[in-house]
């Protein structure tokens, strides 16, 4: 069950989280204590709050054993299908050669698609669902058959409407069509045009864009800032600009796959840390300085730790105070990939450092992306002058990509003055509440009814774990017939064992949506059986945060 | 009534049975072809254990009354 068709590659091997799970915030970790108060250096940020913890909870046994299962029937029919195939008893609907090139070296691999072939094949009309209205808190979808069993699709003409969007990434509710609030964005379409024909270096450089990097360099509290117009290429463009042979990359497991990319095309050597792992992260940084690079044992150039903000499978949270503390203890580079959390966390929206009460200009390298909390497209590279400075002519991204269109940036420039309240109301800071709220409201509402739901309390990303393949399939189907449109993901993009259905709340959600679908999960929790929460009563973080060492250093 | 709460719960485990095995995603001779694949060995099972079970039972127990009762008797042929 792919999510999309590029998360295929996963960065080094997943191992499983049980050892991990109960045994990091209620010690000591390195030296310092969790609840650890940062160096303000007077710039009036907010009092650095106690961070919650996330929850990995692990199913009972039973279940693996059934997924195992499930999954060993369904490959083992999935090698019939190809035997009929081969045999020539089945069509085959997949490319194939043409008879007289039979002999020679083959063209399409048919084992590896062996996967997508045999299961994802047989679910597909799960995803990419046709879409016909605005991805907003509710939404349109274009109802579609399959005669063949998901082999090819045929629209009936009917539309399915008033579907609750529980899977876009809509999490201050800017995906919007109203009229007043986009005035700007005509006016400027109308002053501008929509295509920007040039690249940035060349003739593509408006002034819309000098005024949208000053805006988000403020938005931050940071020098400078440098827009994109893809996020995934601001990541894997602008890592081999800032690292390459000789450097060393410490990247979390469960990293996206643009930061994998980038790292990769940058030649640099990775390593990979247990997810929000401290001490194999501090174990990695130990041996990188004494040993230095593999056989010369020279120094390396450059040490670059690569974290996410918010990890957008997971739903967890990453620790930045102790990253912090460790890069400055062995001088190393951080790089935070904001996608998810800028906008989303944080008591006024600015993302987690404002949620952790951490400087920003003590991170390095801020990148973050427009198509989450801003609803429109593209990247942001933010952090000193000097640096983006040197991105402006080094990056790919930067040289050749065309600039930004200018109803989409200036579509970031409202939304961005929404939020920091610049033009006037309080509408911004109030979705950013309201967020806060449905977020609080949906996790502890989904915890009580005995969901496993993975992550951190304070992020918008709800995975909600499924486990058995069967059950992934008829959830989301079940979930379209009750008018509700949800995202599963099954494996590659997650463990093979841990398939999951993930939520992503909005702030234009209002109160009556979130019980009506918190209703239906409910009903089909206990129609599909997938209930798995051993413990049932509201997790209460307060009660183990009592023991404080007074060791703080 | 009682026949159609019957009937949906047979449905409903019918269903069960069908997303825990995975059987779910396959196409419907598919699912026929497991179903009678799982069956007849379970009819196989069930036959056998009808056939052989119950003279089984009943060779171990009077395997193990001889042990128990025969004491006894043996040591009883050992001396005379």
């Amino acid at each position: 069950m792919i999510r999309t068709e590029e998360l295929h590659s996963c960065n080094g091997t997943l191992k499983s989280r049980s050892g991990q799970k109960q045994t990091e915030n209620y010690t000591l970790k390195n030296g310092y204590h969790k609840n650890e108060k940062v160096q303000k250096n007077g710039n009036g940020f907010h009092q650095p709050r106690v961070r919650g913890e996330d929850s990995f909870e692990e199913a009972p046994m039973y279940v693996a054993v059934l997924t195992y299962m499930g999954y060993g029937i369904v490959i083992l029919f999935g090698y019939f299908r190809d035997f009929l195939r081969a045999v020539g008893l089945e069509k085959c609907h997949q490319a194939q050669e043409r008879e007289e090139q039979k002999d020679f070296v083959p063209l399409y691999q048919d084992f590896e698609n062996f996967y997508k072939r045999n299961l994802y094949m047989r679910v597909r009309d799960n995803w990419n669902r046709p879409i016909c209205s605005l991805p907003g808190p509710v939404f349109d979808l274009m109802e579609r058959v399959s005669d063949d069993y998901n082999w090819t699709f045929r629209l009936t003409g009917r539309t399915i409407e008033n579907v609750i969007n529980m899977g876009s990434y809509n999490y201050l509710g800017f995906a919007e069509n109203n009229v007043d609030f986009l005035k700007t964005v005509a006016e400027k379409t109308r002053q501008y045009g929509v295509g920007v024909c040039s690249t940035r270096q060349e003739l593509g450089n408006f002034s819309i864009h000098e005024e949208l990097e000053q805006l988000v360099a403020d938005f931050l509290g940071v020098e400078s800032a440098m827009a994109f117009g893809m996020g995934f290429a601001t990541n894997s463009m602008n890592i081999p600009a800032l690292v390459g042979k000789g450097c060393l990359i410490l990247s979390d497991e469960l990293n996206h796959t643009s930061l994998i990319l980038g790292a990769r095309l940058s030649g640099a050597t990775i390593r990979v840390f247990k997810h929000n792992n401290m001490q194999s992260l501090e174990k990695l940084l130990k041996e990188a300085i004494c040993s230095g690079q593999p056989r010369t044992h020279r120094s390396w150039k450059k040490i670059l730790i690569m974290v996410e903000g918010i990890y957008s499978m997971e739903g967890s949270l990453v620790r930045l105070p102790e990253i912090i503390a460790l890069k400055k203890k062995y001088k190393a580079y951080l790089y935070l990939d904001e996608a998810h959390s800028i906008g989303a966390v944080g008591p006024t929206g600015r993302g987690v450092t404002e949620h952790f009460g951490v400087d920003p200009k003590e991170i390095d390298v801020l990148m973050g992306t427009f198509t989450k909390s801003f609803g429109a497209t593209g990247g942001y590279i933010a952090g000193k002058k000097e640096l983006v400075d040197y991105l402006r002519c080094h990056s790919h991204s930067a040289v050749y990509a065309t600039a930004m269109s200018p109803p989409v940036v200036e579509q970031i420039i409202r939304a961005i003055k929404c939020i920091m309240g610049v033009d006037g109301t309080t509408e911004g800071q109030r979705r950013v509440r309201q967020l806060a709220e449905n977020t609080r409201y949906f996790r502890s509402r989904l915890k009580e009814m005995g969901f496993i739901i993975y992550g951190n309390k304070d992020s918008p990303v709800i995975p909600l774990l499924l486990y058995q393949p069967g059950k992934v399939g008829a959830f989301s189907r079940a979930m379209l017939k009750r008018k509700i449109g949800v995202v599963v993901v099954g494996f590659p993009a997650t463990t093979i064992t841990e398939a999951r259905a993930r939520f992503c709340v909005s702030a234009a959600h209002t109160r009556d949506m979130l019980n009506k679908v918190l209703q239906s999960l409910d009903e089909l929790g206990d129609y599909i059986r997938v209930k798995f929460s051993r413990h049932r009563r509201p997790y209460r973080p307060e009660l183990y945060n009592a023991t404080n060492f007074g060791l703080d250093s | 009534m009682d026949m159609k709460n019957m009937r949906e719960y047979m449905s409903w485990l019918y269903y069960q049975y069908l997303l825990i095995t995975g059987i779910y995603v396959l196409e419907p001779w598919e699912q026929s072809i497991f179903n009678t694949v799982l069956f007849t060995m379970v009819a196989m099972v069930i036959y056998t254990s009808y056939v052989f079970v119950p003279i089984h039972v009943r060779l171990a127990l009077e395997f193990f009354c001889e042990l128990v009762g025969g004491q006894p008797e043996s040591t009883v042929a050992l001396m005379t």
